[in-house]
């Protein structure tokens, strides 16, 4: 059997696109996703036109349109941006680190760790309202997310086995709770199927800094994985300290995933599919696909965004059902077309 | 290397002796423990016909037997996939067959009026239509394991979403109810919900065995494997009927009982210290598994029994856990 550490991304010296392309492509994306970003603060109850958005981002003049903008709107489309392109990064770091196409940052038990955090919490009466749940599915996210890496550092395959070993304990435990206790239940359906919708009262400001902070890193190092998706031997060779690069994509993957698992619910799916759809423009290029992710995985939350809004008249259809079912035929479509191995 | 084959076979037999002893004694000691405590030899009294035990042969026989059937079925369901796939994840539960079966107990549940009867219909055919439109999806030009991992894995997604949006907007007691249905369990369990499952189980575990060499042999790789007489198509096929056909039917019984199928093949591989995913280990580890977790739920909270499912998830991840951690040790 082969284990699941094949690395199944040979890293391709072959330069598909040329540079100039490839700037152009995200040059590209960054327009898109900006114009993506005016058409969701527009869409709403009240629909604003995008030149309004636009007047109302950068000439504020107190109208009401305006204070919708600055107040709902943008600031839930800004949650969109960072926990799309968390997620997405997250993924693309993970998939490199784990030498596996299949790996997203659930597999490090940060769901798991977040859910579980939220039943417990919730069972000891000590997550109320938005904060106490933030603070608890941070803790629980982070804890599991060491444990993970602590045990399964050694070897890619470990990691994944680990991962969904932790990830069924906890499940199985904070399942057991929550049958116990109905109210526990109530709360935790709720989360479990996402939200970036009424967030007004929760303290983002911490999360959201994590974020930013961490997407820059991810950057940053993405020079040292590239080195290291070449094989040990290879990146020793090269002088990047495995040890510490693979430690330092650890804890980037800990709290991007961590951070927008709290902030807006288990919506992974974006981890794991974001990566697989820019693979192919960056040419194995780590720092090309982190780029690459972190802008269409932003996209991908937007759009997802707004079709939780509108698809149903009477209420949103939560955030991360829309997401499973924008990727989902997305993810299909791309292994049919290309075959397992290109991913 | 081959003094390391002769080692690895003689311990694979060593390792399946020690399981099976396991078995026998969770077996028995599941038949003493209960509501009332029966000594060893009142069961062997009532099992031989000695004695007549309606409680011994009718309430906890069945409950036991199920445990290690079911067991066993889920652990060799695991490594079918496993096998078929070449990859740990490639298991049915991480492949989107649970979540079908769910989704068919839910529409079950919240829809129709939840009897047994619907809820084994509905989960055997949701679980049957998630494995169709997964096989079609991706069996073209040919079959890659990866591949159809995959789209299991998107496939899931998918289906869980609408699990939980079912969920969402059911009441909450139907929504309670219908979560501890997916925790799989195996209370109140009798002889009546088993002689059908039983004979399904037997005979698709006969066939796995008849097709086991061949199995083995896909592992040296496809061109082996062809060069040797494997008609790797047909093998496939009927590989993930057979791993399809075990998950459905113990999820018709008693729910989908996560991560057995998962944990089973991959323990039993360690404990054997075998290269591939041997079929006999896995099997032997899920009636272990199974049967000790059930033991559990029923001791936990006596007298009230926790769904098995539960139980199961956390003792079987937490011993891989410390079987990986071993691991690193020996590294």
């Amino acid at each position: 059997m082969t284990p699941l550490g094949r690395t199944s991304e040979p890293a391709q010296t072959t330069r598909r696109t040329p540079r100039i392309g490839r700037v152009g492509l995200l040059a590209g994306g960054l327009v898109l996703l900006a114009a993506v970003a005016v058409l969701s603060i527009g869409v709403g109850a009240r629909p604003i036109p995008p030149a309004d958005v636009v007047r109302a981002l950068f000439d504020f003049q107190g109208t009401d349109d305006h204070v919708v903008v600055w107040n709902m709107r943008a600031p839930r489309a800004l949650l969109a941006v960072a926990v799309g392109a968390a997620l997405a990064v997250a993924g693309a770091l993970i998939q490199t680190l784990a030498r596996n196409p299949l790996a997203e940052p659930g597999i490090l038990g940060v769901t798991a760790g977040a859910g579980f955090a939220i039943t417990l919490g919730s069972a000891l009466g000590l997550a109320a309202g938005q904060a106490g749940e933030l603070g608890w599915a941070i803790v629980g996210s982070v804890l599991a997310a060491l444990l993970v890496a602590a045990v399964g550092r050694s070897s890619p395959l470990r990691l994944v086995l680990t991962g969904v070993a932790l990830t069924a304990v906890l499940n199985g435990v904070a399942l057991g709770m929550r049958l116990r206790f109905p109210d526990v239940f109530d709360v935790y359906r709720f989360w479990s199927v996402g939200s970036l919708a009424a967030r007004e009262q929760a303290p983002l400001g911490l999360p959201l800094a994590a974020i930013a902070v961490c997407l820059v890193g991810a950057v940053l190092l993405s020079r040292a994985l590239n080195a290291l998706a070449l094989g040990e031997t290879v990146a020793h060779t090269l002088g990047a300290g495995v040890a510490r690069v693979r430690a330092l994509a650890l804890v980037l993957i800990t709290v991007l995933s961590g951070a927008a698992t709290a902030v807006a619910g288990p919506i992974l799916f974006v981890g794991l599919i974001v990566p697989h759809l820019v693979r192919r423009p960056a040419g194995g290029s780590v720092p090309w696909l982190v780029l690459y992710s972190m802008v269409l995985g932003a996209i991908l939350l937007l759009v997802a965004d707004v079709g939780s809004r509108v698809l149903l008249p009477t209420g949103e259809v939560p955030v991360a059902i829309v997401t499973a079912f924008l990727g989902g035929p997305v993810l299909i479509w791309a292994v049919r077309r290309y075959g397992a191995g290109s991913l | 290397m081959n003094t390391r084959l002769l080692h690895a076979e003689h311990r694979t037999v060593a390792v399946s002796a020690v399981l099976a002893a396991v078995i026998a004694g969770l077996g028995l000691l599941g038949l003493c423990y209960g509501a009332s405590w029966a000594t060893p030899g009142e069961v062997l009294a009532a099992l031989t016909g000695a004695e007549r035990s309606v409680v011994i042969t009718e309430w906890r026989l069945p409950r036991v037997m199920a445990g290690l059937v079911f067991g066993a079925a889920l652990g060799v369901a695991g490594a079918i996939f496993q096998n078929l796939t070449r990859n740990p994840m490639g298991s049915p539960d991480i492949i989107g067959l649970d979540a079908g079966a769910y989704t068919g107990a839910l529409i079950a549940i919240t829809v129709l009026s939840g009897t047994s009867a619907q809820l084994a219909t509905g989960s055997v055919v949701g679980g049957l239509l998630v494995a169709a439109v997964i096989y079609l999806l991706s069996s073209d030009r040919g079959f890659s394991g990866l591949r159809l991992v995959v789209i299991g894995i998107a496939v899931n997604a998918m289906v869980t979403a609408v699990n939980s949006w079912i969920v969402l907007r059911a009441d909450l007691e139907i929504a309670i109810a219908a979560v501890g249905w997916s925790a799989g369990s195996l209370n109140g369990v009798d002889w009546a919900d088993l002689r059908v499952p039983f004979a399904v189980i037997a005979v698709l575990l006969v066939g796995m065995a008849a097709l086991s060499r061949d199995m083995h042999q896909t592992l040296l790789g496809d061109a082996v494997a062809v060069t040797t007489g494997v008609a790797l198509n047909r093998l496939r096929l009927l590989m993930v009927l057979i791993g399809v056909g075990c998950t459905a039917t113990v999820t018709a019984v008693a729910g989908p009982i996560a991560f057995i199928a998962l944990a089973a093949p991959q323990i039993g591989r360690r404990l054997a210290g075998a290269a591939g995913v041997p079929l006999l280990p896995a099997a032997l580890t899920g009636a272990v598994l199974l049967q000790g977790a059930d033991l559990l739920a029923q001791m936990l909270l006596a007298p009230v029994a926790l769904p098995v499912g539960v139980v199961s998830t956390a003792i079987g991840g937490c011993y891989l856990i410390w079987l990986l951690t071993k691991e690193v040790r020996r590294a």
